[in-house]
């Protein structure tokens, strides 16, 4: 165990190292730069500005600045923003982000478990084929199409809710949430549906039934906990596809988030910007894939640690 | 008539001699396994009619804008704005080329004084949203095919050489997975797509990037089950060659899964393009795809719901019916679901 987690962590950084450098690289060969457009300028004020961000220097010396700066949390300045540092601006807007994610996680995947549950239990009748419509429809509508909807319905014509902004409190996380939700909840019900009825033909199971043990019983006390204990798996892409969603809800629901502020700064060429929030993304779902494999290995001792995740 | 059941007549029975050639016979037609995987295919009606949707979605691509009497490219700013209107339809009250302007339902075909008809209306700049529609489900659907086709050739070939070799050939290839795995497919295209010109080409390397990495990852796996298995074995002592070996005996046995993995790759492609020229960082103007139509839409839905509501009913459709096209090829061609 040991020596699998150290190795995981091993190819963690050399991963992030990976990512950072291409990050790097590929935004200094971007066409254009932030000051590029403010050709007002003179070529002396230009070079004044470039010195002043340390872009008159060569490359390679660049790089290994940024990569020392990085290695102590500084992720450097904004060109936007009044040269507010991005540590700070992602600090800033990790909230409302990290808010909407939670609440779409817990709420797909509650609702996604509920419907699995009465899917394989109630397996081939209407139950079944209405749950099972709901996942793959929660799987095929593109998220921005489906909060698209949820906007113009529920807040533009019905205004039960409101249209967007983070000014409401609460009620303005609604609506996002909702949209989030979809994705975690198909996949929790489709995944907790196959693991049901499996785990419901097995063995212990009909031992479970024979002894007497009620439906209700077998269900949640024999057959539920263990068909749980393979969800944790997909929790990875699960985040990711939460991170993705994000970019594109929080620009419909007009959400000050980090994805928000992300799409923005692609726009406005803000390399630091784009270079931080890059780099926190991919720091976040390295750690949630490393954490999802070790914390499966732990709670299911039927895995072997040894070899990848086949 | 009635028999006494103690001494039935002895003509009511009949002697069958036993044949030992009927025991060699064979009662069912031999099936090949595309023959079988069809027949339970056929049985799936979710996948059956997500084939015609498909089908259909695909030939409207094709036929749609040369059906439609207006050009996709066509600005006529005086027909700008108009909502759907189709003959024969407009008499139940819908797609009657009735909007609401300034809060009032008019008929603003009548109002503009256009005698022609937009089926699905028109764009702020006049354009036929039928044509432009379908053509974007032409350059969307080409996005996802040649994503999908790129992923598969390179991921068979990865995930083949590194499982058939194995030894040191596949440590070096797999430690490089297991580096690129952790890599969020989603950061790596949007960086990709901010340093590469938009366009059709940029979005599918962008797509196809990490694309490659989930397949590879199954084929290898199917490769090792069956390399060493008994008649792969046997055809090895009987001097088969590596290629015969892989053409002749192992690509066959994962084709399936193959196929199976390539039907889910395609939804993602789709919905990848169209999420990406959502948050603007596909295709650019002119160029048309399922997501340049919808965020076209988005910014309009207070006032022009339907140039929303036809590419998003589109892509839901496509996404829906490939999702469930590739769960009916799973149960159809998973040897482990054979009953």
């Amino acid at each position: 165990m040991a020596k699998y987690i150290t190795r995981r962590v091993f190819y963690m950084f050399i991963t992030f190292f990976l990512i950072a450098t291409a990050t790097f690289f590929l935004m200094k060969a971007l066409p254009g730069s932030p000051i590029s457009s403010a050709s007002k300028l003179s070529p002396t004020q230009l070079a004044v500005v470039e010195a002043k961000y340390g872009l008159d220097q060569p490359i390679p010396v660049q790089y290994a600045k940024y990569m020392l700066n990085l290695a102590q949390g500084d992720l450097g300045n904004s060109f936007q923003f009044k040269n507010a540092s991005v540590t700070d601006l992602i600090i800033d807007r990790l909230g409302p982000s990290m808010l909407l994610g939670t609440q779409g996680l817990v709420l797909g995947v509650a609702i996604g478990i509920l419907l699995g549950m009465i899917a394989a239990l109630r397996q081939n009748t209407i139950w079944d084929y209405g749950s099972t419509f709901v996942a793959i429809i929660g799987i095929s509508i593109p998220s921005f199409v489906f909060a698209t909807f949820l906007q113009y319905w529920l807040a533009v014509e019905w205004k039960i809710f409101p249209v967007g902004l983070w000014k409401d409190g609460w009620v303005s996380s609604v609506l996002p949430s909702i949209a989030l939700a979809m994705g975690p909840l198909a996949t929790a019900s489709r995944f907790i549906r196959t693991e049901m009825i499996e785990v419901l033909s097995s063995d212990y199971i009909t031992l479970a039934k024979s002894k007497g043990a009620t439906g209700f019983e077998v269900a949640f006390k024999h057959a539920f906990r263990n068909a749980l204990i393979p969800l944790v798996t997909v929790l990875g892409p699960l985040a990711a596809g939460l991170l993705t969603g994000s970019l594109v809800i929080e620009q419909i629901f007009a959400i000050p988030g980090i994805g928000e502020q992300f799409v923005k700064s692609i726009m406005s060429n803000d390399f630091s910007i784009i270079m931080g929030t890059t780099l926190f993304f991919s720091a976040f779902l390295i750690v949630v894939i490393f954490l999802v494999d070790v914390l499966y290995g732990i709670i299911d001792p039927r895995i072997r640690l040894s070899g990848g995740k086949d | 008539m009635k028999h006494d059941l103690q001494k039935p007549p002895a003509d009511s029975f009949e002697r069958i001699e036993i044949d030992a050639s009927h025991a060699e016979r064979i009662t069912k037609p031999s099936l090949s396994f595309w023959q079988d995987a069809w027949l339970r295919i056929r049985k799936n009606k979710a996948a059956i009619v997500s084939m015609f949707i498909l089908a259909l979605i695909i030939i409207m691509a094709f036929v749609g804008p040369m059906i439609s009497p207006h050009d996709a490219e066509t600005q006529t700013i005086t027909h700008a704005n108009l909502p759907p209107k189709v003959p024969g339809i407009e008499k139940l009250g819908i797609m009657d080329g009735v909007g609401t302007l300034a809060g009032k339902e008019v008929d603003l075909y009548e109002m503009k004084k256009v005698d022609t008809y937009y089926w699905f209306g028109t764009d702020g700049l006049g354009r036929d949203m039928f044509s432009r529609l379908w053509e974007g489900t032409q350059i969307s659907l080409l996005i996802a095919f040649i994503a999908a086709l790129i992923d598969m050739v390179i991921g068979v070939a990865y995930g083949g050489i590194s499982g058939y070799y194995g030894g040191r050939v596949d440590d070096v290839l797999q430690r490089i997975v297991e580096i690129l795995y952790g890599i969020p497919t989603l950061v790596i295209v949007i960086l990709m797509l901010s340093f590469m010109k938009p366009g059709i080409t940029a979005i599918i390397i962008a797509i196809t990037i990490t694309g490659w990495i989930g397949m590879s990852r199954i084929v290898r796996g199917q490769v090792l089950k069956f390399k060493n298995q008994e008649f792969v074995l046997a055809s090895r002592t009987l001097g088969a060659t590596n290629g015969r070996i892989i053409t002749k005996h192992i690509l066959p046995n994962i084709l399936g899964i193959i196929i199976i993995n390539t039907m889910f790759t395609i939804p993602t492609a789709i919905f990848f393009e169209a999420f990406l020229s959502f948050i603007g960082l596909g295709l650019q103007p002119p160029d048309a795809s399922l997501g340049t139509l919808i965020n076209d839409g988005y910014k309009l839905i207070q006032f022009q719901p339907h140039i929303l509501l036809f590419p998003a009913i589109i892509i839901s459709l496509l996404m829906i019916a490939f999702n469930l096209l590739g769960d009916g090829l799973r149960d159809a061609l998973d040897p482990k679901m054979k009953d």
